[in-house]
């Protein structure tokens, strides 16, 4: 399975991070929220049942966040680290390949 | 199988980490606007990254840049609540000066937009800047947290449009900012909503191409501010177009004569005529949209006011030059 | 070779612009700075000067899209005055916190109500917390010489901070004096380009400004602000150097005048240390131990100036053209506040005059140093003085 693109950022970013006051407040470090996971917020987990997906990418197309990335063959990778578990992924799928289920915590 | 290939790119510019609250309808804009910004600028200048951002105070603007974490990754710009389109004209005028090729892209929510920063928009259009401000239209002061703006729709109820015993909750009609800015006859001015992902970006990707300024009011559902279901978001965003309440439509330099309709779905009968579309006979009442928000929860016990609702929805399809029909429940 | 011209000191501050060569300019009308993005307006039609001027709906939307213009990297400049600065005012702080060198001449007016077009300094002074840095010229030769100035400091790395040069509005702003006007070369390479490190908008280095800081670094930010404040101290005292070198004309934070055995100094701003000048001469003459000294930098304020000042003499008597309701002017607060500690001070008296263009006659200098007088034997019998209020319509 590919490996989350955010991950990937998540080293680099931790690489750079500085919280030394710049001039003007600039954040130089672009795209660096990577490293607040906010998979914590979630109560719901999407469950994704890859046999019944049909590659139509609205989840991809809809998450906020965004928390779905797609791996080689285009099928949707759900990153926990920052699945806020809205459900509007399960909501929108037409075939029903994502459930949400509470998650044991 | 053949599997098509994804309908967007996957390039992000808004990235994960950043503190929207679950099943935020304007996070899902500012994601799309940024990919299709991307597209339109890879398409037209061969630079995928061709664009700066300026943004308006606000929900997206806080949850999105906390020093030292920024959730963006094009260069962005925040000054303060009612001045994005000023500050994203003195950004395209420096790039103008620079020589640097691209677009500029400036975001308000409704506060910013249609009310405080009104003035600044007004400004922005008039003077042809080339940038596309883009109005992610909640329909209140969310980050207040949920206090009426001229965007707000009747009937609805926020912390300062409480109903009570004299009050139905917000009291006016919503007012249109898309006509508004339309009058300006700029180049291009459109609606769309998260309910209809892919008109939204091919709409998107068509102000960012135009020369010169463009409008877009993107509807975004805020579960927050709704008491709506997370889950529900691009559903009632999908149900306010398929209803009549939230109209598709663009206009091209102000011609008020040929607005381009788009047919709302949902089963509506669409009339045209020589290719326009005249009428809509929609088949799902209001109340499918209304019932799944806490909003608008009280008007169940006033129906009569959903009755006010539909004429006033049926008062500005009329300016849209559409005669439209709207069913009541069971009807 | 410079050229000297006949201008208004509104007509010097858009020569000042014309040679910063800023690429952007976003102006609104007000009185009485109008001809400045006037005359910008002839200079870019003409070809003369290779600026973008947007011609902005507002003062609120000018200083806007000045601010995001310099974060986009590039010079700014934009005038005003008055309503115009206060409609500014939200920005002002955004401009400094952003620590963005846009520069604004401002023809010092009063404020409303009652609305009133001329000349006093309410409209700067009431700025003097957002941090920019704050100039103030004598003549129409100052005007355009300290926007010159005010750029190279408010560009330097050590500061980075936005800049206003006011000059009295009516008194300088609408009044021909002869102006020298260097060669552009010259300015050129006093200038030099402004190509910033910390803000440039950049698709190919993306950065985020104006991000959100919580408690945990909003009071950082603010100190930074405060430290470049400081850092301008110096940095401007090399710039005048540079300055004088370069044009010949010699600037101080505070210019003294006939101070070394002075028992009292009338400290002033602006246009009217011209008409204390010509006074201190006329009361030498008579014998009286007075002299003058003019505050050309008042932000960030010349604190150690002030001290050393303080100890040349009895009485500083501070004449301004300000309020700050219930203390007096704004500029004797902080002369105070710059001798509270002092071991040794004189006394400071605090006199309001000129306001809203009310006239400040040699009579009016008379009373002032009559009341000096008094005081350096103990007798302050007000706080503060009222100077040319017309007591029989009160």
């Amino acid at each position: 399975m590919a490996e989350s693109p955010f991950k990937v950022e998540i080293e680099r970013v931790k690489k750079e991070y500085s919280e030394k006051m710049t001039p003007g407040a600039v954040v130089y470090l672009p795209g660096s929220s990577v490293v607040n996971k906010t998979g914590s917020w979630r109560v719901f987990m999407p469950e994704f049942n890859r046999d019944k997906c049909v590659r139509c990418y609205l989840c991809y197309i809809y998450c906020p966040e965004p928390a779905i990335y797609l791996d080689e063959e285009n099928y949707p990778v759900f990153d926990y680290d920052y699945c806020k578990g809205c459900g509007i992924c399960a909501n929108e799928c037409p075939t029903k390949a994502i459930v949400m289920v509470r998650e044991a915590k | 199988m053949a599997v098509r290939k994804p309908p967007i790119t996957t390039r992000e510019y808004w990235v994960p980490g950043h503190a929207a609250c679950a099943g935020c309808g304007c996070a899902v804009a500012l994601k799309l606007a940024t990919k299709a910004f991307s597209e339109a600028m890879e398409e037209k200048y061969g630079d995928p990254n061709a664009f700066a951002i300026a943004q308006a105070t606000g929900c997206m603007e806080v949850v999105s840049a906390v020093f030292p974490y920024t959730a963006w990754k094009a260069p962005w710009i925040h000054v303060a609540f009612e001045n994005a389109a000023a500050a994203a004209s003195g950004v395209e005028a420096a790039w103008k000066k620079l020589g640097r090729k691209g677009k500029i892209l400036a975001i308000g929510g409704d506060g910013g937009t249609a009310d405080i920063g009104m003035q600044a928009l007004s400004g922005m259009l008039e003077r042809w800047h080339n940038v596309v401000y883009l109005m992610y239209d909640n329909e209140a002061y969310m980050n207040t947290g949920i206090q009426r703006s001229s965007s707000t729709p009747y009937g609805a109820w926020t912390t300062t449009s409480p109903p009570g015993k004299y009050s139905i909750g917000e009291d006016k009609p919503k007012k249109w900012v898309a006509l508004i800015a339309a009058a300006h006859q700029v180049p291009y001015v459109a609606t769309a909503s998260i309910g209809n992902p892919f008109d939204f970006v091919r709409k998107m990707k068509k102000a960012a191409k135009v020369d010169g300024p463009a409008f877009v009011q993107v509807q975004c559902t805020c579960p927050t501010g709704w008491k709506s279901p997370l889950e529900k978001g691009v559903e009632i965003a999908r149900l306010a177009i398929e209803t009549g309440i939230w109209p598709l439509f663009e206009i091209e330099n102000g011609d008020f004569h040929n607005i381009k309709i788009q047919a709302p779905g949902g089963g509506a009968k669409v009339k045209r005529e020589g290719g326009k579309i005249v009428a809509i006979e929609f088949k799902k009442p209001i109340e499918e949209y209304l019932k799944l928000q806490g909003r608008f929860k009280h008007l169940f016990k006033k129906p009569e006011a959903i009755d006010v609702m539909r004429e006033q929805i049926k008062a500005m399809w009329k300016v849209l030059g559409v005669e439209v029909t709207l069913p009541k429940p069971g009807e | 070779m410079p050229i000297r011209k006949v201008m208004k000191a509104n007509e010097a501050a858009a020569w000042a612009a014309k040679l910063a060569k800023p690429k952007v300019v976003a102006a609104f009308p007000i009185t009485p700075s109008t001809l400045v993005p006037e005359k910008i307006s002839e200079f870019v039609a003409n070809g003369e000067m290779d600026a973008e001027f947007i011609k902005v709906e507002s003062e609120h939307s000018a200083i806007s899209a000045c601010v995001g213009a310099s974060a986009a990297g590039v010079r700014v400049f934009t005038a005003t005055a008055s309503q115009g600065l206060a409609l500014m005012h939200e920005i002002l702080f955004i401009a400094a916190g952003m620590r963005l060198p846009i520069v604004v001449a401002i023809g010092n007016r009063s404020l409303s109500a009652p609305i009133n077009i001329w000349n006093d300094w309410q409209d700067s002074i009431s700025e003097r917390d957002t941090g920019w840095l704050q100039f103030y010229a004598e003549n129409n030769q100052e005007a355009l010489d300290l926007i010159l100035a005010a750029f190279k400091v408010a560009e330097d790395e050590r500061v980075l901070l936005p800049a206003m040069v006011g000059f009295d509005a009516f008194i300088l702003t609408h009044t021909v004096e002869p102006v020298e006007i260097p060669d552009q070369e010259v300015v050129d390479s006093f200038l030099g380009e402004y190509v910033p490190k910390h803000a440039y908008l950049d698709p190919a280095r993306p950065i985020t400004q104006g991000a959100l800081g919580f408690p945990a670094h909003y009071m950082e930010a603010r100190y930074t602000v405060w430290e470049a404040n400081e850092a301008a101290k110096k940095v401007i005292d090399e710039v005048f150097e540079e300055f004088e070198k370069t044009f010949g004309r010699r600037y101080h934070k505070i210019e003294e005048y006939k101070t070394d055995d002075a028992d009292i100094v009338l400290v002033t701003m602006g246009s009217l240390a011209g008409t204390v000048k010509e006074f201190v001469d006329k009361k030498r003459e008579e014998g009286v131990k007075i002299g003058a000294a003019k505050i050309t930098v008042y932000r960030p304020f010349p604190v150690e100036e002030i001290r050393a000042l303080a100890k040349k003499t009895k009485v500083l008597a501070i004449l301004e053209k300000d309020i700050s309701f219930s203390i007096g002017g704004a500029v004797f607060a902080d002369t105070s506040r710059a001798l509270i500690n002092e071991k040794e001070k004189p006394v400071v008296l605090d006199f309001i005059l000129g306001l809203g263009g009310r006239d400040v006659t040699f009579e009016n200098l008379e009373e002032i140093v009559s009341i000096a007088k008094k005081a350096i034997d103990g007798g302050v019998e007000e706080e503060v003085y009222w100077i040319g209020l017309r007591k029989e319509i009160l």
